[in-house]
């Protein structure tokens, strides 16, 4: 096979005593879809904040196409194709929908040391906003400030947000996160869209999403991973069982 | 559009008031108005330009008034040296004002909050000590500026009306600027740090850069305030530099209204015709301005623009 997208290599991170990520390897090839699960403090945002770059590793290695990034800075990280959501909500909250997202557009544009045009009037930039807005379903929101969507919405922008820099890697940090049901249903669906255009990262505590959708799952414990397989492996595996999913929490189907 | 806005409309009676100035002046024979409004014109000026970085930018500079002692200073010590034309005393003030930025920016947008507002506090009264020792410039007495910048016949500082009409062109010009600007996509970028810099560090912004470069900028602007300060005033000390001088330029900007475009020449106006009127009924008026300045960013979110535009929607 050839060189995996993303390739982490035996990546350390403490927090005082703590080892938040223990020698963690994994690779994420083109097109797969990798889940990372694990209980609360496994440790996944850690590993995630390593991987976009807001937080610099004490040991190991990040490659993204064969290229080393382990030491690069998030923005330039993101110019070579690598985009994240964010577990809690984060966007430019006194901006309207379409701006956070033709910002993006932006980002990706090249630099923007452009002073005098009305940027908000640029139709590349607001073409490429409205095309990621209607690809999550929020077109008709374009207009509307941050601060007035919904929770859901919310998490549908984050994803348009994304979407926007034409990533080539999609690190989503619980993007189900405080959904409703219908509102999870409708992410789940709109995930397994977008898996076919890019490949992604998927963090999330929802186990029925997670086994929906994931080729691939790694299953991290007090920072290590136990187990990385398909998820029928990753179902019939007993340190799994025991570890993570606990007795009475019993997977069940879903296809 | 719609169709009436008090903001708007007050706005407009004010800029209105201001081209109209002179006139009235003239009519009525009251010459102190005019003096009066040259200094609210230029500090205006100087509150915009430090609207552009609190207001839009996010960046609390506590030490804006270094840059109208480093523009009048450069007027004063070029005059002093026998450099009496505006068209090199001018660039050297805005020059001198963007070197000034571009050291004290990077070294003070390491830090956040209230840590960049101490830090660029320390840099201006930095600023304010080394002009106090600067022996050959008067050091701590300042330094009379005896021949106003000489713009070779083309306009005539000396002239009163000439002077303001100056200051408030470039008023509007600094104006019109920061409107392009805020809107451009340099400025989206900066108010987007404004909003939320982890979010535009993951869509791929170099935070620092942009903020770096909108601190220049708005330094260079209060620079060109300095230095039609030095000229308005015949006289440049270093008091124009200290602290609490970088305190009125904030309050004028809170009191307007903070990220609006007229909200600091508002501010401007209200605050130094308050400190005129009041001073003048007692010499305890800081009683009076203290309170009222408490009340009006109490009950009035987002300054005087903010309280108009609530008047709006009833």
């Amino acid at each position: 096979m050839a060189e995996p997208l993303l390739r982490v290599e035996n990546l350390v991170r403490r927090f005082g005593g703590i080892t938040a990520t223990d020698n963690v390897s994994l690779d994420v090839a083109a097109g797969e879809l990798h889940a990372i699960i694990g209980p609360n403090g496994a440790g996944k945002t850690t590993l995630i904040s390593q991987l976009t770059g807001h937080l610099e590793p004490h040991s190991g290695s990040v490659s993204l196409g064969g290229r080393d990034i382990t030491y690069l800075p998030a923005y330039r990280r993101c110019a070579l194709g690598l985009a994240r959501s964010f577990q809690i909500t984060s966007l430019l909250f006194d901006f309207t929908a379409a701006d956070n997202v033709a910002l993006a557009a932006q980002a990706h544009a090249g630099h923007s040391f452009r002073f005098f045009a009305n940027a908000r009037k640029e139709k590349g930039l607001r073409d490429t906003a409205h095309a990621a807005l209607d690809r999550v379903g929020l077109l008709h929101r374009a207009d509307v400030v941050v601060n007035r969507l919904s929770h859901g919405e919310r998490r549908e922008l984050e994803l348009a947000v994304a979407l926007a820099s034409k990533p080539k890697l999609l690190l989503l940090d619980e993007p189900m996160a405080g959904l409703g049901v219908t509102e999870s249903q409708r992410m789940v669906k709109l995930l397994q869209e977008l898996r076919k255009e890019v490949s992604i990262v998927l963090v999330e505590h929802d186990m029925p999403a997670v086994f929906a959708l994931a080729d691939r799952i790694s299953v991290l414990v007090y920072g290590r991973v136990i187990a990385s397989g398909d998820p029928a492996a990753i179902r019939a595996n007993d340190d799994v069982k025991r570890a993570y999913l606990g007795d009475q929490h019993v997977v069940t189907h879903h296809v | 559009m719609k169709a009436f806005s008090v903001s708007k409309a007050v706005t407009a009676l004010m800029l209105v008031g201001l081209v109209l100035l002179p006139l009235y002046s003239y009519l009525s024979g009251n010459i102190f108005i005019m003096t009066l409004f040259t200094r609210i014109v230029i500090l205006a000026l100087a509150a915009a330009s430090l609207n552009l970085i609190m207001g839009f930018g996010g960046m609390m500079s506590f030490g804006h008034a270094a840059y109208l002692g480093i523009g009048g200073y450069a007027v004063g010590m070029l005059a002093q040296e026998g450099v009496g034309s505006g068209f090199i005393q001018f660039p050297v003030a805005i020059a001198a004002s963007a070197i000034y930025a571009l050291v004290i920016g990077a070294l003070s947008l390491r830090t956040r909050g209230v840590y960049f507002i101490m830090i660029t506090l320390a840099f201006a009264q930095m600023a304010y000590y080394v002009a106090s020792g600067l022996a050959r410039y008067g050091g701590d007495d300042g330094l009379t500026v005896y021949k106003r910048s000489d713009f070779s016949g083309l306009i005539n500082l000396s002239n009163r009306t000439q002077f303001y009409y100056l200051c408030l062109t470039c008023l509007f010009a600094v104006i019109f600027l920061i409107w392009r600007i805020v809107n451009s996509r340099f400025g989206l970028v900066v108010q987007g740090l404004r909003s939320n810099e982890q979010r535009m560090q993951a869509i791929g912004f170099p935070a620092k850069r942009y903020q770096l470069v909108c601190f220049v900028i708005s330094g260079m602007m209060c620079g060109l305030a300095g230095a039609l300060l030095a000229n308005n005033t015949d006289f440049v000390s270093p008091a124009v530099m200290y602290w609490t001088r970088s305190g009125d330029l904030m309050v004028m900007v809170i009191l307007g209204g903070m990220g609006t475009l007229f909200g600091p020449v508002m501010g401007a106006v209200v605050y130094l015709l308050l400190e005129e009127f009041l001073s003048q009924i007692t010499e305890y008026w800081a009683l009076i301005m203290g309170p009222l300045l408490l009340l009006i960013v109490l009950f009035g979110r987002g300054g005087i623009m903010g309280l108009l535009g609530r008047l709006n929607r009833g």
